[in-house]
Parts: structure tokens; sequence; C-alpha cells
């Protein structure tokens, strides 16, 4: 078993901002995972533009914000970064269980920061019914399979919820060349920011509906086709009011939740409706010593945010270790 | 054309226990299936319960042929290294009536042979089932029952099938049949891969069963599609329940159940309702609900939230029973159809019937000098220990090379299952649990397509997800 | 004539009131810094947005690599610009904000780089 004065679990905008922060904050051993073959977690796919403003005072898309605080990672020999290392296993006492390509590694850190994200919310969890054809798409795996692998997902996409991800992937899939036949929101404004439904939506004259939900999915093997209702106050069924949509795509894109199922593991309180650790303060969970930032703590609208909070983990993460001594 | 012996149509359960039992004898045997993979038709959205032989008639096949599975599942299990747990069931009463048809449940299960049956006390399901409705009074336990992942033991007896040299067509869908009753092999079978000669075919078609059967102009019965909804839960409830548990029944069906998984995840469920589309796969918000209001008489924790996933599946209903039998008129075919509930667990024995009527029917059964009983067991990392995990990376690199992070699915344990046939998405979940966990690939997909590409020498524009028309993306930026 | 925006310029998101004359901005109101005025009067007289898409790779360990224009460029030339983009590969190795293409759709406005592309 290894000892490490700092782990950090997740190497997205999080996990680095904690690690230059406790860095700078004097902690001199630390171990950064990342479970993907490079830092920067999601703001690699998030190539539009928009990022920075409060952080940097600029505008950047998500790969130039990102590089900015790999570089300065980088830059720090005593952050040592461990890529496609997976977070297997947490105890109580901090005692973490991590493989990577030919590695099982145990470390027992004295202190750790959990920078593990969030992940989409699913169809499934908004229980569409009718079929489940290929086609249906988190709006975020649409995003990763244009702006990473460079695959067109589909050709006649709609798309659920309007939430930032879908508002994007609308204006993505139109400039790659494919229609975007509707974004459907069941409340009755967006859930996104309003610039993204300026340049996104409205731009392209997309049609958004306010109001109403996809009721049914249909399609053996590929998406067909989608049923459209519209809803009262109470979200109710408004009788009367359907019809339908063609279209070999549909995009999800109905919010985010915080990925803490390794603190679960550990046994620190996790709130059942938001998965977000259940904290008293920022950062801090129920087992002292073990922090959480950025969106695995919370999820934020910009990540700007993020990295201001998560610098205040790296220092809460150095203040402890100091308190150990 | 391709002559065997016994023609097998239909990739199923059924289907792959029949021809991993027939692999062991000196014949040529070939199985046709029409989809892209096996287990993609009912056996797919099976539930997984090995059932102890309760619920079903005392004078019925389906309860003869359900015990002696159950108990020939388990040695099966062990030869081709597929997890099977015991975790025993309750089928729960909550009054005095109920009470009573437990008892008539319990006696008629003895007649069956179900073995260990007891009647168990509100006061032990407190202790042993402490998340049950407190409002239950008694409950018909049976020890026997077991859970099994259903598409695994279909793969796992048609890989060892094959290794004893049974022939898989896949993509074959019987379309006619041609009779020449005077010819040895009797029988030509026409499907999209070319026609197929044989002395004895064994229908096991499934839901087409009906279509396969009238194809050689047996017509009387019909295979009425009843479909069942199914909802599961994330992997993180596991322990929600220590046993299954049922409902009492109801004429139609074992009720809304609450089960646990072989891979964890637990799974309310299944709704009954006959349907006349045989492609009807489709999952409904009525559906959604009639399962809560039946699950949560018996689990009132049970949590919507926790709903990761749902599917429908349709069972091959033919009347109440099982029908399996030589149709006299056509000598040589063989109908093994109807098989719904229990068909999982009635597989293995249903399997030896069939071998049985083969023989009195004029097939001589000779014994291969060598057959290859067991099969090496698939790692699945999700089930192992660190200390066997350790081991494995150790000897392989690609064992610590995590693709889907939800159900902790490796490199290996993927191009694994490619190597051992998957050939699309829904392929390798089946049979690793990629993508079947709460984020429903929205990680691992592209990886998963990655690799599949690459082993199969195929562009990434034409992995699909169970088979052609499925394709995953339209258009790859390469192509122009 | 008067034209209610959205500001786009942070996620904010003001709406501004916009008072028009002749096809000129006279008058911007709703907006709570300087960006927001200037953003009215381009917007209305002559709209302009930052394109981001992604290019194909040769020979790189990454199959994209991303791109934007490294300023605004007229919202009617998008789809011309985007043609472009996705012919164009590139196979070296490129410094984030480094030119791909000089003058996208004769705009005058350089496509660049937004990720490292490295040869490992």
């Amino acid at each position: 078993m290894v000892e490490r004065d700092l782990v950090i679990v997740g190497g997205g905008p999080a996990g680095m901002a904690a690690a230059v922060s406790a860095y700078e904050n004097g902690v001199k051993d630390i171990l950064l995972l990342e479970r993907d073959q490079h830092l920067g977690g999601i703001l690699n796919q998030c190539i539009h533009p928009g990022f920075g403003i409060d952080y940097f005072n600029e505008i950047l898309t998500g790969p130039e914000y990102a590089d900015r605080f790999i570089k300065k990672t980088e830059s720090i020999p005593q952050i040592d970064v461990s890529l496609q290392s997976f977070a297997v296993h947490l105890e109580n006492d901090k005692t973490l269980t991590y493989i990577k390509p030919g590695k099982l590694e145990i470390v027992r850190p004295k202190t750790i920061i959990m920078a593990t994200g969030c992940r989409e919310r699913t169809r499934e969890m908004i229980h569409i019914p009718g079929t489940r054809p290929s086609g249906v798409f988190p709006a975020g795996l649409a995003q990763k399979l244009i702006n990473i692998e460079g695959l067109l997902p589909g050709k006649d996409a709609v798309i659920v919820g309007s939430g930032d991800i879908g508002l994007i992937m609308a204006r993505r899939f139109l400039l790659e060349g494919a229609r975007v036949k509707a974004v459907i929101e069941i409340q009755k404004e967006t859930r996104g920011l309003k610039r993204n439904v300026v340049q996104c939506v409205e731009d392209f004259g997309t049609p958004l509906y306010y109001g109403h939900k996809v009721s049914d999915i249909y399609g053996k093997d590929r998406v067909e086709k989608i049923r459209v209702v519209k809803v009262d106050e109470n979200f109710a069924d408004v009788p009367g009011s359907e019809f339908e949509i063609e279209c070999d795509t549909v995009l999800i894109s109905v919010g985010l939740i915080p990925e803490n199922e390794l603190i679960e593991m550990a046994g620190v309180a996790v709130d059942k409706s938001t998965n977000s650790p259940v904290s008293e303060e920022l950062n801090k969970t129920s087992i002292p010593g073990l922090f959480v930032c950025g969106n695995s703590y919370k999820v934020y609208d910009i990540v700007d945010s993020v990295s201001r909070d998560s610098v205040i983990a790296g220092r809460l993460a150095a203040e402890y270790l100091k308190g150990l001594k | 054309m391709i002559k065997y012996d016994v023609l097998i149509i239909g990739g199923g359960v059924t289907g792959a226990a029949i021809a991993r039992e027939l692999s062991q004898y000196k014949l040529t045997v070939g199985l046709l299936e029409k989809e892209e993979e096996l287990a993609f038709g009912v056996s797919k959205s099976n539930s997984g319960i090995i059932h102890p032989g309760t619920q079903n008639p005392p004078d019925s096949l389906k309860g003869r042929l359900c015990v002696e599975g159950n108990r020939l599942v388990r040695e099966i299990c062990k030869e081709l290294g597929v997890h099977f747990k015991e975790v025993g069931e309750l089928i729960v009463a909550f009054n005095d009536e109920e009470t009573s048809r437990l008892l008539k449940l319990k006696e008629e299960g003895e007649l069956l042979g179900v073995p260990d049956l007891k009647i168990v006390d509100s006061h032990w399901l407190r202790k042993n089932e402490p998340n049950l409705n407190d409002k239950a009074v008694a409950a018909l336990y049976a020890p026997t029952a077991g859970i099994i992942s259903p598409y695994r033991l279909v793969y796992d007896l048609a890989e060892n099938a094959a290794k004893n040299g049974v022939e898989f067509h896949i993509s074959a869908k019987a379309e006619t049949i041609a009779y020449s009753p005077d010819e040895e092999h009797r029988f030509i079978v026409n499907t999209p891969k070319g026609a197929f000669n044989a002395r004895y075919i064994i229908n096991a078609a499934g839901l087409f069963a009906d279509n396969v059967s009238k194809m050689v102009g047996v017509d009387d019965f019909t295979i009425h599609p009843r479909k069942g909804e199914e909802f599961l839960l994330d992997k993180k409830r596991e322990h929600i329940t220590k046993h299954l548990l049922f409902p009492l029944p109801t004429k139609t069906s074992k009720g809304i159940l609450v089960i646990k998984t072989a891979d964890g995840n637990p799974m309310i469920g299944p709704t009954a309702e006959d349907v006349d589309d045989k492609d009807d796969l489709s999952t409904s918000n009525e559906g959604l609900a009639k399962v809560l209001e039946g699950v949560k008489k018996m689990l009132p924790t049970v949590n919507e939230n926790d709903i990761i996933a749902y599917f429908a599946g349709l069972r091959p209903a033919s009347g109440h029973d099982f029908i399996i039998r030589h149709e006299d008129k056509v000598p040589g075919f063989v109908n093994v159809v109807g098989i719904q509930s229990p068909g999982l667990t009635s597989a293995p024995a249903i399997a030896l019937m069939v071998l049985d009527i083969l023989k009195n029917n004029g097939l001589p059964l000779k014994k291969k000098f060598v057959f290859h009983k067991h099969r090496r067991r698939s790692e699945h990392l999700f089930e192992d220990p660190v200390s066997r995990i350790k081991n494995l990376i150790d000897m392989d690199a690609a064992y610590g090379d995590i693709i889907c992070r939800c159900e902790m699915v490796s490199e290996k344990e993927v191009s694994d299952a490619i190597d051992r046939g998957a050939t699309t998405l829904d392929g390798i979940k089946f049979r690793t649990r990629a993508q079947a966990g709460r984020c429903h690939g929205g990680f691992c997909t592209t990886r998963l397509m990655k690799i599949l590409a690459e082993k199969t020498g195929k562009p990434l524009t034409s992995v699909t997800k169970r088979g052609c028309g499925s394709e995953i993306v339209k258009k790859d930026r390469v192509d122009g | 004539m008067k034209n209610q925006l959205t500001c786009i310029e942070c996620p904010a998101g003001c709406a501004i009131s916009v008072t028009i004359e002749n096809g000129k901005v006279v008058k911007v109101e709703g907006n709570k810094c300087a960006k927001g005025e200037a953003y009215a009067i381009t917007e209305i007289e002559n709209p302009v947005r930052i394109l981001t898409s992604t290019v194909l790779t040769k020979d790189m360990p990454l199959k994209m690599v991303p791109v934007k224009t490294s300023a605004p460029i007229p919202k009617g030339r998008m789809f011309e610009a985007m043609e472009e983009v996705k012919r164009v590969r590139v196979s070296g190795p490129l410094k984030v904000g480094e030119t791909i293409i000089p003058d996208i759709a004769g705009t005058g406005v350089a496509l660049v780089a937004t990720r490292e592309l490295t040869k490992s």
C-alpha cells in the first residue's frame, strides 16, 4: 500500500483546479487520477465558446479553458498525474483502490478530493415510453460522437429538453448538415442559458416547444418518429394536443446528476434526490478530510464557478493536512 | 447444400440447450437463428429466474420439466462456468384466504417433487426479509429457486455446442421448408443464408414457431404473444431483498415480482398483456404504473427514482402448457413450442425430452469418443474480489483498462465477448454488462464501437445496436 | 422601430431593447455593461458569430482537432465556412491558437486550433 498526502480523483476542470490550489497552499505530494487518456474531462468535447469569462476574463472554448489548467498542472512536478486510472473502491478510512492497464494499486491518502463530475439523466429516468431502437442518445454522447470521433449520429434530430448541452447540440447538428426538427421542453422556459436559446436555436429558426413533452418513441431497429403532447401546469397531458414528428434521432438533454457512487461506497451521506453529498460547508462531507468539488459536489451552470470553488477544495485539503501535523 | 442430421430452428435458450445436448452424439447438427445474434428473441427479456417448480399444475408437462430442469441446470452451470445463485423464493400471503392458497400450492409443488417447501410465518419473514411489507402474514418458501443470467446461459451453451461441432447460422430466417418423405435428408429449409438439408428438424422458433410449423402443414396451434414489461433498479439497491418475492399467482401469470438478478440489479415486473404484434416490444406508462402498484404491496420502500432501465418481452404462449412432440404426419419434424415460463429453467430437461423423441423416431444416438463438456468461465470483474482482479490484471494488462465505468467492464472482457461471438453492441451488453448501468452507455459507447469496428475490420458506420437497420451513426467525417 | 434582443456576450443573458432608425441603432436599453451595447449594435447592423467546429487530422492520435474562428464572422457565412472546415485535414502537430485556414470563406478571419495536437 502506497501512502500519499493527497489523492484527487478526476482530472477535469475541478480536479486540476483543486490540485494546483492544493500545491499552491503547500501540499507537495499529490496524486491526480484521471480515467481518460487525457486531462481535461468533459471540456475536451465542449468545443463551443463561452467559457472563461469570469475566471480568465476572456471568451474561451472548452478545450482552450482546459488547456490553461493542463499546462499549469503539468508544470508542477509535485502533481503526479496518472492517466487511464480508474478508481474502483473507496473505504471510509480513505483507502482507495484504482486500476489502470496492467496495474492495480491500493493507496492510502491522508486526505482525498473527489472531483468525479456528473453524468447525464437518461431517457429511462424520465420514463419516456415506447420502443428502444437505436438513435436515442444522451446529448453528451452525441456531442462526443461528433466532436471527438467525427461521427454524425443522425440526420433528422429531435432534442428533448432545453438544457445547455441539448441547445448546443441543436446548432452542432445543423452545422454538420443534419436537420433539427424540434426542441421539446416540458417547462415553460429554458433550462439552459438564454444566450444558447438565441444562438443555437433561434439563429437557425428551429422550432422550440415549451410546455410540451415526448409521450412516445416509435421505431423497431432505428427511431422512426416521436409523439409530442402539450402539458398543463401540473404536467398532465392536454387531450387532443398530440402530434407526431418524423425523425431518426432523439437527443436527451434533461439535466445532470453528480457522480458520487464511490463516496457512497465509503459511507459518506449522499442526498437521495440530488445525489450530492450531504454537506454543511462547501466541498465538505460527513467524513473529515474527504472533500468533494466541482460537479460531483453540485451541478454548476458554468465551469468558471467550478474552478473557483475547486480552488477552495484544494485549500481545504491543505489546511486539513496542516491540522494533522 | 449443407446437410445435417438435425437442424434446429431458433437460437434461444431452448434451441441452444438442445444443440448442446445433441453435440455429445455422433451427429451433424446445425442451428438457424433469424436475428443477428443468439438470444435476441424471447430469451433476451427473460427475467433469469430458475424456478423451483411451484405454481404449476401437478399434471402439467411444464411442472415436471421445471422441477427436473432446476436440478439439471446446476450441473450445466458448473460445466459451462455460468454463475448460478440459489437465493430461494417466497410466495407471499397477506390474509388467511391467501394463506390457505399457499397450502394448496405447497401440496401441488410436493406432488411435482419440489424439494424442501415450507410455510414460514410473519416472524420468520420479519427476520429474513426485513423490507417486505409487514402486513405479510405468511409465505411459501422454496429454497431451491435461483437466479442466472439468461443470455449468458444461451451464449455459453451455444459456445460449448459449437466447440463440439454444432454449426450456427445467424441472420438465417427459415422462410420456406420443402418436405420429401422418401429422401433420407427429407427437409430443405430455405433461408437468406442459403438452403439447408436435414433429416430431422426441431422447431424451437419461439414467437414464430407457429409460422415455421405451418411451413410443413402442421397448423393446429397458434402462438399468442403475451407482453411483459420489466423495470430494472440501480445496482445500489442489490440488497433490497434477500429472496425472489412473488405474490400469489393469477390465472395467466405469476404476478408482479421482485426479482434478484445474477448481475445485481433488482428487477420489478413483469406485466402480462396479450398483444397481437410479435414485434411489439414497447413499454408504456400504464405498464410502469401497474408494476409499481403491484410491487409496492410487497416492498413499500421501492423508489421510482431507482429505476435505471426498462424493457418489454413477449412470452410465446400457446394454451397453458408447453407443446413438445413429434409430428407423426410429418416424420422427422419435432415441435418444441409454447415455451413460456418456466422455459429457461426447463430448457435442460426439454433438451433431454427432445433427445428421447428423436431416438424413438429413428435417430440413432451414439456418444462421441470425445465430448468437451467444460468451458472456460468468462471473467466478470464486477463479480470478483479485489485480489482476483489484481491477479487478472497481472495476467493481462487489458483487465486494467476500464471501459464501462458504471458496471466496471474492462477492455479484455469486451474483446473476449467479441472473440466469443458478439457482433453488436447489445451482444456485448448481454455478455459483459457494458452499457447496462445507470448512464446507459453515455460514457462507453464510443469505445465499444471502436473496439468492435477494429476487431471485426468493419467501418464505424456499420456498428449496430442489434443488427442490420440499427446502426448507431449515419456518417463518418472521414467519408466526406 | 424598436427591437428586443437577448444579449449573448455572457451567461447573464440581458434583455436588451434597441431603437432603430434607417437600419442604424440609435438607442440601446436594458444592458448592464458596455459589451451589451456593442453586441446590440452589431446584432442589428451586421450580426456575427464565432464559429466552432472540428477538423479531421491525419496520422495523429486524435482523430479530430477542435477549431474556432479567431474572430466572429458574419452569421450568413457560417455554412459556407463549414464547407471549408469539413474539407481541410491537418497532419502536423498544432499549438492552441495556431492557424489552420488563414482566411475562411473570404471573411478575412482565420480558423485556429483550440486544442493542442501532438504526435504522442
